[in-house]
């Protein structure tokens, strides 16, 4: 007994098993996904995602144990990010004939995200800080933070609805385009883009690379609008 | 197809320089972009922007300007893309941090999320659709 806990000791320390689980439990959720086909739940984040809470409950582990071996990914996503612009690139002879759709749409779609979420809790009497914490949901995880804070809203709670929305967008885009039957890939990725931010994008980008496209530049486009509401809007309350 | 040519790439394979080369052309953007919204917050503080999403739309200009994308920066980012979904999975995992955030305002939270997300999606794709239709333009 005593041999099997000092080496759970050495691989809890070390920050290789939780990356390697975390690569692995993806990877299940891959072949998952694949297995469930059309299942709106077979998204790949909200799969692995699961299968490690699972792990890190059952097992007593922290967060912040499971990160110092998953900021290896989690440090990806920076140039990730920035590698967005090569399908923009070369997608931008489909950009550029619909740059007044995108503008439209953005800004139709941004005000929705940040207005239904805040008019469904206010309605239910939910305080300032809760309101100010769900507003930015639809951007990306550092962006609404730091914007939930400037409200005076719960940076971690904003974060937690960001990765909500994400999941969310992800699962429901395809089945509901389908049942629309709307085949235009640049306004279904553009729609999934504006929602739900990267993880909407990565959904995207498993469908259709034109779809992917949009998505990317939804998600950066929405992100400095809604910023710029925000400092509108904060200015305002002085 | 042989059997053979399944275990032999189509072409020539990026020298693992060539690999280096592309990541070093993505985090120097990501550099630049991260110093350009810390530069920006000297004299705005309040304001939020993601320094990746900043070097992406750099990249994006630069690539513009150049009119070419070399193959390095070409197949590191294919790659990088091909794999998102697994970048977000730590984030994903850092909803157990803050479960408890969730407990008081957790199902108007939670209901607010799902119509919030399904109005935008629908706001978002019919509005891109209807002035797309209104300019006469298309794009599949």
């Amino acid at each position: 007994m005593s041999g099997i806990s000092t080496i759970w000791v050495y691989l809890n320390t070390s920050p290789l098993l939780w990356l390697a689980v975390t690569i692995a439990a993806f990877l299940i959720a891959h072949v998952v996904g694949k297995k469930l086909g059309g299942s709106p739940l077979a998204n790949s984040v909200l799969i692995a995602g699961a299968i490690i809470i699972t792990l890190l409950l059952v097992s007593g582990t922290p967060y912040t144990t499971y990160f110092e071996g998953a900021q290896f990914v989690h440090f990806l996503l920076g140039p990730a990010t920035v590698a967005l612009a090569v399908p923009l690139f070369k997608n931008l002879d489909k950009v550029k004939p619909v740059l007044l759709p995108m503008a439209g749409a953005l800004v139709a779609g941004s005000l929705t995200a940040i207005g239904s979420a805040v008019a469904i809790v206010a309605a239910f009497g939910a305080p300032a800080e809760i309101i100010a914490s769900i507003a930015p949901k639809s951007t990306s995880a550092p962006i609404a933070m730091e914007l939930a804070r400037s409200l005076g809203g719960v940076p971690s709670l904003a974060a937690v609805l960001v990765i909500l929305t994400g999941i969310t967008g992800a699962v429901i885009v395809t089945p509901l385009m389908n049942a629309l039957r709307i085949r235009n890939f640049a306004a279904r990725g553009f729609a999934v883009g504006v929602a739900s931010h990267g993880i909407g994008t990565a959904r995207a980008f498993q469908v259709n690379d034109v779809a992917g496209a949009f998505a990317g530049i939804a998600m950066a486009l929405n992100g400095a609008l809604t910023s710029l509401l925000v400092l509108v809007w904060s200015l305002l309350l002085g | 197809m042989s059997q053979a040519s399944k275990t032999e790439p189509a072409r020539p394979a990026l020298t693992p320089v060539a690999i280096l080369a592309g990541f070093a052309v993505l985090l120097g953007f990501q550099l630049a972009g991260e110093t350009l919204v810390v530069a920006t917050r000297l004299v705005l503080p309040s304001f939020a922007f993601p320094g990746p999403v900043a070097g992406m739309l750099l990249l994006l200009g630069f690539l513009v300007l150049r009119k070419t994308l070399d193959a390095s920066t070409n197949a590191v980012s294919t790659g990088l893309i091909g794999v998102l979904s697994l970048l977000f999975v730590p984030s994903a995992v850092g909803v157990i941090q803050y479960g408890g955030v969730l407990v008081d305002w957790g199902g108007p939270l939670l209901l607010a999320v799902v119509l919030s997300t399904l109005a935008t999606l629908l706001v978002t794709v019919f509005t891109f659709l209807w002035i797309a239709k209104l300019t006469g333009k298309q794009s599949s």
